[in-house]
């Protein structure tokens, strides 16, 4: 195989690993603060990209254009989803967090195939054929112009944590959630805040996804798969981890495809996660315990 | 003492009205295909199976509190050995289900082993259960022997009627699930009132105390998910020969797992009742919507349905239906 | 001065009562640079009841689950009744001979009473009837036996505490390891166990090493006092002799009202 195949196959890969990241790294903020794994985490990415492309078809926003409002939207969707459901289960046990967010999944995916049938759907936009090419290496616009922007939103992510009054509090709730209640921080509040920044990061990546692939409701179960192989090979919590593991995994699924069957690929995730799993569960970044 | 005087006043009641319930039940299950037609008795086979296979879980989740979410894993197992081995060598589905039920419990081994041993716990052991099932299912979709993605069919003969081959109608696979939930039930029952089932629930409650109590936690465990999996793999074989069509695709998907762990949910984790009230209860309900809702063709209304039945049982009823019920009923603990 | 006479308690032997049915040797652990136990050794006679004190942190819970095989120890031996244990697993070292209660109670909370205690029960007899008889005589002792088909998540704490030694107990041990099951108890709450423990002690030869931070109990109840500060010990001897140890005193000062 020529070496430009594979120069251009990882690029590829790293580019849509960066998406994948940006959609694991809402996942990873969530069960960072809160200790809660969001089962519906691909739900909502998939319910992002049909917002999306409701917007291009009905409105013809382009899904760049739409990203602000699907963020928030997803912002939305992710604060009152604390607020009317998980904090009430903040003490249940794990599996019980675990099943209620699975009802939730069941929910959104089953709605939108009632919605928008079983059927894969894209957009098709000015610059969806265009590429850049820089001497053998050849990149596809969309896919450079989604990487960017999954990077600029990974960077307002990181500084959100890092500069913001609320940013901080709510890393103070995560590092001693009592000594956060006793200075009197609405920890409730926090947390739906959280939750609904975990889901802007997830709305910004399903708007950015669309210009890539066809959306049908049957890819929730996928993502949220994938979002949890991504964060779990990261490290479940840590941001960096999952922005690592979104690129791990873009590059061995794209090597996958092309070193041997396409439909094999993501038998190399699976097999990643068995691994990492058994021999380093805190993830690649994560911090032992 | 009013709590003894009250147990003891109970004692004498609570027997035989659990008894007749179960009694009762039973005749009503067994004499179902007198009265039943086609869809009736179709729908009581699904409630079977449902049943069936949410007591297998129960064994590993509800009994050891070991989360599988996976188990779909152990139904294409158990499905395809004994079709395969059916299509290829026309070997009967009794002998392929033992076969299927014993690499099933190596594969529920292998995923235990692996699990307890490298102390993957909780949540993380049912994402390493899904790992299981989602690679193997990749794995079956590229296997040509049992028919990769494109499937594995069973031959149909129409009038046929043998009980040793699994070839029949519907009131014969009516009466082999019946019976494979009865067996289930009583195996249950009596492995909760011996040494091993004190065992399971000790480690379900406190796995550091049973292990203070001189309990080998992980020889337990082991025993929960390999029992679980034979159970699971025989209710594969019954999937596959009831369906007589195997695909990698729906037989070891996620949605599988889920729906085989939603009736136990429902009707009470960790109970004997609760897998059969829990899997009636959807069953039906499932039904009735389908019929409701027929005419608009509306794709995936159950599926919400079954979403919004976790949780509110999840937010409402975290035990499940069946301990409410019970103490409802009068029936004690 | 007074550390010499320290040491001098320390090492004076005590009347043998007999062959010491557990011997701690140069018990050592440390948890990230933090030696929590230093170089701990002391022995507890067949039939005894030897207290664990010191003031918080010094050790003892950690003592405790080195003994108990819920930690390793980086160094040092446990051996009972001539036989090594050290480092064995917690269910190995309950079958060796040792049952513990936790500091923070443990019951299995969605059973019974009586099906907490039948698990320990189980150990010793694999018959469900055996052990539900076994296990009722133990809760009887306990003053449980009313309780019994509770959940064990209804009861209060000092019935919880008294669980946690029922069910210990049921497992039929040869040494008890008790870790605060006074704390949280009432005076009256705590003059019952004591009773309860110190029957025990005498009707069944049951030897008992127990944690305290309530000293009128453990001066009830032990022969001899093992006194830990900052992981090391500082003294070993009657409970007359290490109340009047300075070295005891000192460490103790800043906790007189707690006591």
């Amino acid at each position: 195989m020529p070496l430009e195949l594979y120069l251009n196959v990882i690029t590829g890969g790293l580019l849509t690993g960066l998406v994948y990241g940006l959609m694991a790294l809402g996942l990873s903020a969530i069960f960072g603060v809160m200790r809660i794994v969001n089962f519906a985490h691909g739900d909502m990415m998939v319910a992002a990209m049909y917002a999306a492309l409701v917007l291009f078809n009905v409105q013809g926003i382009t899904p760049l254009a739409a990203l602000p409002i699907v963020a928030g939207g997803l912002f939305l969707v992710g604060y009152v989803l604390q607020r009317l459901l998980v904090n009430r289960l903040i003490q249940a046990t794990e599996h019980i967090q675990f099943l209620a967010l699975l009802g939730v999944a069941m929910v959104i995916t089953n709605g939108m195939l009632m919605a928008f049938g079983p059927d894969a759907q894209g957009v098709l936009l000015d610059y969806s054929f265009d590429s850049y090419s820089f001497g053998p290496l050849i990149l596809d616009k969309v896919r450079v112009i989604a990487a960017v922007v999954a990077g600029m939103a990974a960077l307002l992510l990181w500084a959100f944590f890092a500069y913001t009054r609320i940013g901080k509090a709510i890393r103070a709730c995560a590092d001693n959630l009592t000594g956060a209640r006793v200075v009197g921080l609405d920890v409730d509040r926090l947390y739906a805040v959280t939750f609904g920044v975990g889901a802007a990061c997830v709305g910004v990546a399903g708007c950015l996804l669309l210009m890539l692939v066809d959306v049908h409701p049957h890819l929730s179960t996928d993502y949220t798969l994938l979002g949890f192989i991504i964060v779990i090979v990261g490290g479940l919590g840590s941001l960096g981890g999952a922005l690592l593991g979104g690129v791990v995994i873009g590059l061995a699924e794209a090597l996958g495809g092309v070193l041997v069957e396409p439909s094999l690929k993501s038998m190399f995730s699976f097999g990643l996660l068995i691994l990492i799993l058994l021999i380093r569960p805190e993830g690649l970044m994560g911090k032992r315990t | 003492m009013t709590t003894t005087a009250a147990a003891t006043a109970a004692a004498p009641v609570r027997l035989p009205r659990g008894t007749l319930l179960l009694a009762g039940l039973a005749a009503l299950l067994l004499m179902a295909p007198l009265f039943a037609g086609d869809y009736l008795l179709s729908v009581l086979i699904l409630i079977c199976y449902q049943a069936y296979l949410g007591m297998a879980w129960n064994a590993m989740m509800g009994f050891a509190g070991q989360f599988s979410l996976g188990h779909a894993l152990y139904i294409g197992l158990g499905g395809y050995a004994a079709g395969a081995l059916f299509v290829h060598f026309g070997i009967p589905p009794w002998i392929g289900m033992l076969v299927g039920a014993a690499v099933a419990t190596a594969a529920g081994a292998v995923v235990g082993a692996l699990g307890f041993r490298f102390g993957v716990k909780g949540v993380y052991f049912a994402l390493l259960t899904i790992a299981f099932a989602e690679f193997t299912r990749i794995l079956f979709d590229h296997w040509d022997w049992v028919g990769a993605s494109s499937g594995l069919f069973l031959p149909v003969a129409h009038d046929q009627v043998s009980l040793w081959l699994l070839r029949g109608p519907p009131v014969m696979f009516y009466y082999v699930i019946l019976g494979l939930l009865i067996a289930a039930f009583v195996l249950s029952w009596a492995l909760l009132r011996r040494r091993i089932g004190y065992y399971w629930q000790a480690i379900r409650e406190d796995q550091d105390a049973a292990e203070t109590l001189g309990i080998d936690v992980f020889k337990y465990k082991m025993a929960a998910v390999m029992l679980s999996a034979a159970m699971t793999a025989v209710g594969g074989v019954f999937y596959a020969f009831y369906y007589n069509n195997l695909y990698p695709e729906t037989i070891f998907s996620m949605h599988r797992s889920i729906e085989l762990m939603l009736g136990t949910i429902v009707g009470g984790i960790g109970t004997l009742f609760g897998p059969i009230l829990g899997a009636a209860l959807l069953v039906v309900l499932g039904e009735v919507l389908t019929l409701l809702t027929e005419d608009l063709g509306l794709d995936g209304v159950k599926q919400i349905f079954y979403g919004l039945c976790l949780l509110i049982i999840v937010l409402w009823r975290p035990a499940g239906i069946w301990p409410w019920l019970r103490t409802r009923l009068g029936l004690g603990t | 001065m007074s550390a010499v006479h320290a040491m001098d308690v320390a090492v004076t032997p005590q009347p043998a009562v007999a062959t010491p049915i557990l011997e701690v040797n140069g018990l050592t652990k440390a948890f990230r640079g933090l030696t929590a136990v230093n170089d701990v050794s002391f022995e507890v006679p067949r039939g005894g009841i030897v207290a664990l004190i010191g003031p918080n942190g010094a050790g003892k819970t950690t003592t405790f689950n080195l003994i108990a095989g819920v930690l390793r120890p980086n160094g040092g031996t446990v051996t009972l009744e001539g036989q090594g244990v050290t480092g064995l697993r917690p269910d190995r070292i309950c079958h060796a001979g040792i049952g513990r209660t936790f500091q923070l109670v443990k019951p299995f909370g969605a059973l019974t009473v009586l099906e907490n205690v039948m698990v320990g029960a189980l150990r010793a007899d694999p018959s469900v009837a055996a052990a539900t008889a076994k296990s009722h005589e133990i809760l009887a002792l306990l003053e449980l036996d009313d309780k019994a088909r509770l959940m064990a998540n209804t009861l209060t704490l000092p019935d919880r505490k008294r669980l946690e030694v029922a069910r210990a107990l049921a497992t039929a041990p040869k040494l008890l390891l008790l870790d605060e099951v006074m704390a949280g108890l009432r005076p009256t709450e705590t003059d019952r166990m004591v009773a309860i423990l110190a029957q025990l002690n005498r009707e069944t030869g049951l030897t008992i090493l127990l944690i305290e931070h309530v000293m009128r109990a453990v001066m009830a109840l032990s022969q001899r006092v093992v006194v830990l500060n900052y992981g090391e010990k500082i003294c070993d001897g009657t409970p007359e002799q290490v109340t009047r140890d300075p070295k005891v005193l000192e460490c103790y000062l800043g906790e007189e009202d707690e006591a």
